[in-house]
This record gives C-alpha cells, sequence and structure tokens, in this order.
C-alpha cells in the first residue's frame, strides 16, 4: 500500500493507492451524494449519483468504483454534474410511485432527503405510475415495489453479509424487480433468515418493518382501561 | 497432426475435386427459403444423369445476395443460379452441358459481386462449412502451424499490431494493443473470448461467418490464445442463431479430433480448448462485462470499467475479448504477412469491414468491402439503389448505437474516424438503407424503443431515461408534443450518454441525436405550439397579482 497525493475540488489530499474517490472526499469531509453505495458491502456504481469529473478523462466516472491515483484532479461539483444529479433524481421520482405522504420511510427516506440536497423542486418529466404489487406473506417484514429504486443494497447484503442469498434482480430494464429466493413469496422463501438486514439496508420506503405503516397503525386502547381499573379497583385484570 | 499431416488432407482433398463443382448455399437465408432440399435435388439429378465422377454437388456458407436465394454457383464456368426451385435442378445439371437452366441466371460479374474484396468471407461460398477437410485444402490452420512452430508469442502480437487492425465489434480499439496488453498482464490463467452475440437488427454478419466458415473463428482464437498465453476459450453465442451453433459445435469437434484443438497442438506445448456458451435473448450481454458475468453463470449486467477486461475478466482473469469477424481476419493477416493487410483500406482504418446491407435496396445481402470505400459506391453501385424507383433518404449504420447518414453525404468514406464525425459509428456492420417514405422520428423511436426493451435496468440514466426520451418520441410522433418537449428530449440525450454505465445507455441516444442533427424539420413540423404562455406547461400563465 503506497500513499499517493489527487487534487479534488482543487484541495490537495494524500490518501492510500487502495482507496476509492469516494472514500478519500468523504474522509476529507468533501460531500459525494450516493444512493447505492453503502458502507460495508462491494460497490456497484449503478446511480450514477457520485460521477465526478477526472482531468484527461473524457467520460465521467462514479467516484464509488474508481480507485483514486497518484496526480489524479478529480472535481466533485459542476454546473453540468448539478444538473445531472437533478436529472437522475427526477428520473427516479417519475418511474414508480414515490409518494412521500403516506410513506414508512417519510423524513426518513434517503431518495427524499437527496432530493431536498440536491435542489429537486419538481418533477419535468410525465409520472409512469407503474402497476407495482407488495409482498406482505413475510411475518415480520413488507416489501413495497413501488418505492424500489433498484439500488440493490438489499441484494448485497443479503448475499455478502448475511449469506443466505435470498434477494436477487428479476426481470429488465423498467421491469426490473427485487424477488425472493426464485420469484416466490417472501413469506414461502426457504433461505431467508429474517435477519432483517435487508430492511436496515434499504435506502428508501421499499423494505421496512410490518406494524410501521400508517395502514397498520394501531391503538391500544384496552391497556388505558387496564391501568385504570388497577389504580381504581386494585383490580389486576385485563 | 504434424504439417506433413496438414499438407496430406489438403493434397487429397484437392485431387478428389471433380470437373465440375455446383456450390449450393446453405447460410441460414437460403436454408430458410428451401435450399436444403435444392440440395437434395441437385444430389439426386447429378445421380440420375450418372455423373456421379464429374459433377459435386457442395453444402457452402454464404453467396453473399440473400434477397435472390436459395443460391446455386456452378463452377468452373461461374454461372450464378438464382431463385432456385428444387425442380429446377435436374435444368441446372444439364447447363452444364450447354443445356438451358430453368431458374433465373444472376450477373455474376455485377458490381455487388465485382466491388467486393473478400478476406473474413473469402471462404464463404466456396467451402464446405461442416468439412475440415475443406477448410484445409484452402490453407485452413496452416497460419497455426506456422505461429505455434515459427513464431515467438511475441512476434505474434506484433504482427498483429503492425496490422493495424481494429477490433470489429463496433468500437474499433486497436487488436494488437488489446493482445498485448493481455499477454503482459499477470496470472497464470487467462481465457480468449469471441462475441458472437450480434444483436443490432438487421445486421447478420457474424451469424454469416459462424455458418460459412466457423474454422477461421476458431483458428484466429487458437492464435490469439497462443500469443495472449491462454488455454481455455470460450465463444459466447446467441440461441437465437441455431445453425451457427451446430455449425461451431460440429467445428470444434473436428478439430478436436484431428487435433487442431486440445491439449499439444502440433506437437507443441501449447493447449487450447473452446467452449460455446449460449446466450439467453439480452442484448447488454453484447457488452464484453455483461457477456462475461453471463458466462460465469451469473445475471447478465455490465460493470464498470476499469479494470478493463484485459486486467481483470472472466472469475477475475485476464480476458481477451474481440468480436468474431476480428478473429476471423487473425489467420489471413498471419497467411500473408501484416504488411499485406495494411496495404488494404485507409491510413488509419486497414483491411476490410463486412456489412449485412439491408431496408429499401434492392440488393440486400452481406457484402465485404476494403475499408474507405465510399457508402455511394455500396448503396448505389453495389446495392443498386432504392427499389420501385425511390429515393435514398439515409442510411442507418450501426444500429441502435449508431446514427442516420443523409443521402446528401453518401460520398462519406467507410472508416471509424469518417463515420464517428457524422455522429454515427461504424458499428458490427449493420446497414439499414432508407428511401423517402421513412419517417426519421419514427426510426429514433423504434431504436429508442429497442434501447429501452434491452435496458438491464441496473443503471438509472438508461433504466428511465430511455423510457423518457421513448415517452417524449411518441408524443413527438403522434404530432402531441411541443418545442418545450423537443427541449426536454435533447436535454435527456445529453445526459443519458453522459452519465450511463455501460455502452449501451451511452450509445441510445445516438439515432435520436443524428436525426435531430439531419433531419430536425422532421421533428419541428410535428410540433404543437406552446399554449398558454412562456412556461408551456400546458396552464394559463399566472396572473400578475394586482397590487
Amino acid at each position: 500500500m503506497a500513499a499517493i497525493t489527487l487534487t479534488i475540488n482543487d484541495k490537495q489530499v494524500s490518501a492510500e493507492d487502495s482507496q476509492t474517490v469516494l472514500n478519500v472526499a468523504q474522509e476529507q469531509g468533501i460531500p459525494i451524494p450516493t444512493l447505492c453505495h453503502l458502507e460495508g458491502v462491494y460497490d456497484v456504481g449503478a446511480c450514477r449519483l457520485c460521477l465526478v469529473e477526472v482531468a484527461g478523462v473524457n467520460k465521467l466516472l462514479p467516484a464509488c468504483t474508481t480507485k483514486a491515483a497518484e496526480g489524479m484532479v478529480v472535481r466533485t461539483e459542476s454546473e453540468r454534474l448539478r444538473k445531472y444529479r437533478r436529472m437522475t433524481l427526477e428520473l427516479l421520482f417519475a418511474e414508480r410511485n414515490h409518494v412521500c405522504a403516506i410513506c414508512v420511510a417519510n423524513g426518513n427516506c434517503e431518495l427524499q432527503t437527496m432530493a431536498c440536497n440536491q435542489g429537486m423542486d419538481h418533477v419535468r418529466y410525465d409520472y409512469c405510475f407503474p402497476k407495482w404489487d407488495m409482498d406482505l406473506t413475510h411475518e415480520r417484514f413488507g416489501m413495497d415495489h413501488n418505492r424500489c429504486i433498484l439500488c440493490t443494497r438489499c441484494v448485497r447484503v443479503c448475499w455478502h453479509i448475511e449469506g443466505a442469498g435470498t434477494k436477487n434482480v428479476a426481470g429488465r430494464g423498467a421491469r426490473s424487480h427485487i424477488i425472493t429466493d426464485m420469484f416466490q413469496p417472501w413469506g414461502t422463501a426457504e433461505s431467508c433468515t429474517s435477519c432483517g438486514k435487508c430492511v436496515m439496508a434499504c435506502p428508501t420506503g421499499a423494505l421496512f418493518e410490518r406494524g410501521s405503516t400508517t395502514a397498520e397503525m394501531q391503538r391500544d386502547r384496552t391497556k388505558l382501561e387496564f391501568i385504570v381499573t388497577a389504580r381504581e379497583k386494585k383490580q389486576w385484570i385485563a | 497432426m504434424d504439417l506433413s499431416e496438414l499438407t496430406q488432407i489438403k493434397e487429397r482433398e484437392l485431387a478428389a475435386r471433380k470437373k465440375y463443382t455446383l456450390r449450393c448455399c446453405m447460410a441460414a437465408g437460403c436454408v430458410s427459403s428451401n435450399s436444403e432440399a435444392v440440395k437434395q435435388e441437385l444430389e439426386k439429378a447429378v445421380v440420375e444423369a450418372g455423373l456421379q465422377d464429374q459433377v459435386e454437388v457442395r453444402g457452402v456458407g454464404c453467396m453473399r445476395l440473400c434477397c435472390e436465394g436459395p443460391l446455386v454457383q456452378a463452377d468452373p464456368s461461374g454461372m450464378l443460379f438464382e431463385q432456385v426451385d428444387p425442380e429446377a435442378a435436374k435444368s441446372i445439371i444439364q447447363t452444364l452441358k450447354g443445356g438451358k437452366a430453368k431458374a433465373r441466371v444472376g450477373d455474376a460479374n455485377a458490381p455487388f459481386f465485382k466491388k467486393q474484396k473478400s478476406i473474413v468471407l473469402a471462404n464463404s461460398g466456396i467451402v464446405d462449412p461442416e468439412r475440415i477437410e475443406s477448410y484445409i485444402a484452402a490453407d485452413g490452420y496452416h497460419a497455426l502451424y506456422h505461429v505455434l512452430r515459427e513464431m515467438e508469442r511475441s512476434e505474434v502480437v506484433e504482427e498483429i499490431v503492425a496490422s493495424g487492425l481494429r477490433g470489429r465489434g463496433g468500437a474499433g480499439f486497436p487488436t494488437g494493443l488489446k493482445w498485448g496488453t493481455v499477454a503482459k498482464s499477470a496470472g497464470s490463467r487467462k481465457f480468449v473470448v469471441c462475441n458472437a452475440d450480434e444483436g443490432d437488427p438487421g445486421a447478420f454478419m457474424d451469424r454469416s461467418v459462424l455458418e460459412s466458415d466457423p474454422h477461421s473463428v476458431l483458428e484466429g482464437m487458437a492464435i490469439a490464445a497462443y500469443a495472449v498465453g491462454a488455454e481455455q476459450g470460450f465463444i459466447y453465442v446467441r440461441a437465437e442463431y441455431p445453425l451457427a451453433i451446430e455449425r461451431l459445435k460440429n467445428a470444434i469437434k473436428q478439430a478436436k479430433a484431428k487435433g487442431l484443438l486440445g491439449a499439444g497442438i502440433f506437437e507443441s506445448p501449447f493447449n487450447f480448448t473452446v467452449d460455446i456458451r449460449i446466450g439467453a435473448g439480452a442484448f447488454v450481454c453484447g457488452e464484453e462485462t455483461a457477456l462475461m458475468m453471463s458466462i460465469e453463470g451469473r445475471r447478465g449486467t455490465p460493470r464498470p470499467r476499469p479494470p478493463f477486461p484485459a486486467e481483470s475478466g472472466l472469475w477475475g482473469c485476464p480476458t481477451l475479448i474481440n468480436n468474431v469477424e476480428t478473429f476471423a481476419n487473425v489467420a489471413p493477416i498471419i497467411r500473408n504477412g501484416a504488411q499485406w493487410f495494411a496495404g488494404i483500406g485507409t491510413e488509419k482504418s486497414k483491411g476490410t469491414k463486412v456489412f449485412a446491407l439491408a431496408g429499401k435496396i434492392q440488393n440486400t445481402g452481406l457484402i465485404e468491402v476494403p475499408m474507405g470505400t465510399p457508402l455511394r459506391t455500396i448503396v448505389e453501385e453495389m446495392g443498386g439503389g432504392a427499389p420501385d424507383g425511390g429515393r435514398i433518404k439515409a442510411v442507418q449504420t450501426g444500429g441502435p448505437s449508431g446514427g442516420c447518414i443523409p443521402a446528401d453525404s453518401l460520398d462519406t468514406p467507410v472508416d471509424y474516424e469518417s463515420l464517428g464525425k457524422l455522429g454515427s459509428i461504424m458499428g458490427s456492420g449493420g446497414m439499414i438503407v432508407m428511401d423517402q417514405t421513412t419517417n426519421m422520428v419514427d426510426v429514433a423511436r423504434f431504436f429508442m424503443e429497442f434501447c429501452m426493451d434491452e435496458s438491464c435496468g441496473k443503471c438509472i440514466p438508461c433504466r428511465a431515461g430511455t423510457v423518457q426520451m421513448h415517452h417524449l418520441l411518441t408524443k413527438i410522433m403522434e404530432g402531441k408534443g411541443t418545442a418545450r418537449d423537443l427541449q426536454k428530449l435533447e436535454e435527456l440525450c445529453d445526459m443519458v450518454r453522459s452519465t450511463s454505465l455501460c455502452g449501451l445507455g451511452q450509445t441510445a441516444p445516438n439515432p435520436t441525436l443524428s436525426t435531430l442533427r439531419f433531419f430536425r424539420h422532421e421533428y419541428e413540423q410535428r410540433l404543437q405550439p406552446d399554449t398558454f404562455g412562456p412556461r408551456g406547461n400546458g396552464k394559463p400563465a399566472r396572473a400578475t397579482p394586482s397590487a
């Protein structure tokens, strides 16, 4: 492992030659937007939000899979990059049914936060309104394809951290979707260990714990009655 | 197997030649119009006429003029019979004795044939693709012998570098440079891969080469494997080419039996085996990183490059990946020398290029021309122009990654740089001619639909961007678009091209961009006026609040 020097946004920084550009930037506190990147699993360079300009390279390179190199001159912010990032987010919002108001992840969603941070205040493209189902067959978790951005974080944690290999991608193009086992309902997917790592990894509300959705909101009023009865009548009966 | 045995096979084969040969096309195009029955009837007619000792009926590969199939050609007269009916077989045998054929006689000296220069297709239509002896008789496997017994690995790479051969898959990367990189990459295991996942609409060059001359591809791969130090090769061929797969399997089996593939080839320490991997119908698997994922048995999606396959390819090992036509050029280069090859073509594009000529043109079929041949020569002289008195409007090259070249640029020489300057690409060799009835917005929409359907879905710009671009093109096509939609379309073209992960997405906007460049008026005349104020969003402009 050798030490190298590179320039990010006119700032000279030192790094190790095994690091990615994203790694180095994060260490230096230089923000680069990401959606498919997840600490702990390998990178796939799919969301294209971390694209940066590298001097001497005529293509934009994903910071997450590009290795830092000696003398590299990187620019993480430019009018062009900001424009592309906004457009990428607009395409994502138009692609599936991202309705924040009724989403379990509202206020705690990386896609939503990213849109705010990147100044995406409206979507110029026509919404596709695709018809996607939900998989609510698992006793603890649910999967809502309407909110999926196909970052494949869940697939990667399932294969490479849990080692279960339950989650996969099926179909192609706009019809791509996450499946469990050989396209079986999640509840009957025998390889699933119900570890919940996929739910932890999901950046949006596509994977969630059962009981957390607005529709499942339940108030257990009998608890109140139980306490009042206990206090007033000294009876501990439900 | 040694040189004397190889020579023996060649001599025996040549000695067995008869006075007359009737070559009958057995490539997919002619087979689909019943050439198998034609061949059977010809064989029967030969027996009936008692001419078994004088006439050989040989099933051969593509004879180029596909639109007039089934094709039969007689040697040594060179007479060409077109659209041959099985019932005309007997009369064709009679022509050998001066009779008149009940089949159309074509002009074998027409510009379509005479303007061709065959390197890759030299054996196509001549040798029997199902018999290795036929290939050996045409000096087959002699280049491999020469390389294994008389050349150093580095000399082979140098020879390819000196020839100036560039990748025929479309991008035109210098082949010798790629070979050199793989040869230098450290690794005890290396692979050679032949990309036969030809998927551009209207393209059938690689299929024809595999069906017509499978051994030339195997020989090219073996030479490449020796040069880079690989012992295992894969041919990745799409399942839609069953005849090509069958002939490849047969060729591999025959080459193995003759000791031309396997262990200790030509009694040298060099081992090389070739296996076939069959694609499952995804266009994106023609992209090299996706192709390798597919060979490894994983989902065929591309990954970012670098690292390039030359450093880290199949199972992380250095991998040489070339297109069918590139490999088919290798043995001729070794046989005739790099200087011979470098003498053909233009300064930066050497050799020849095979094109599949299709669309609104008189002569559709397979052509091979020297690089630098003007498009006009190809479509007007060889192709015979548009049928039914039509006027050529544009020529599409490079399939869904290419562009449309307008008729007034027909004098452009066909080489990598010139086509690039016109916003198109050489591509793998699909060439679709369009006449004045073609609607260019519709052409752009067709290719966008293709890319949308074939996008693997991994990266957002390609997956969602092609959907939006297709939507906008449909809107404009139907006369419902506005100037704002056109602007959105152009913005998306730029964004998808600049940000997509692999070549499929990066080039998906090309047909749209090139039709916008040369036929912008066709888009503009379909636009609706932007109604209701400058924002053009279909809503009334907001009234300024009164003070």
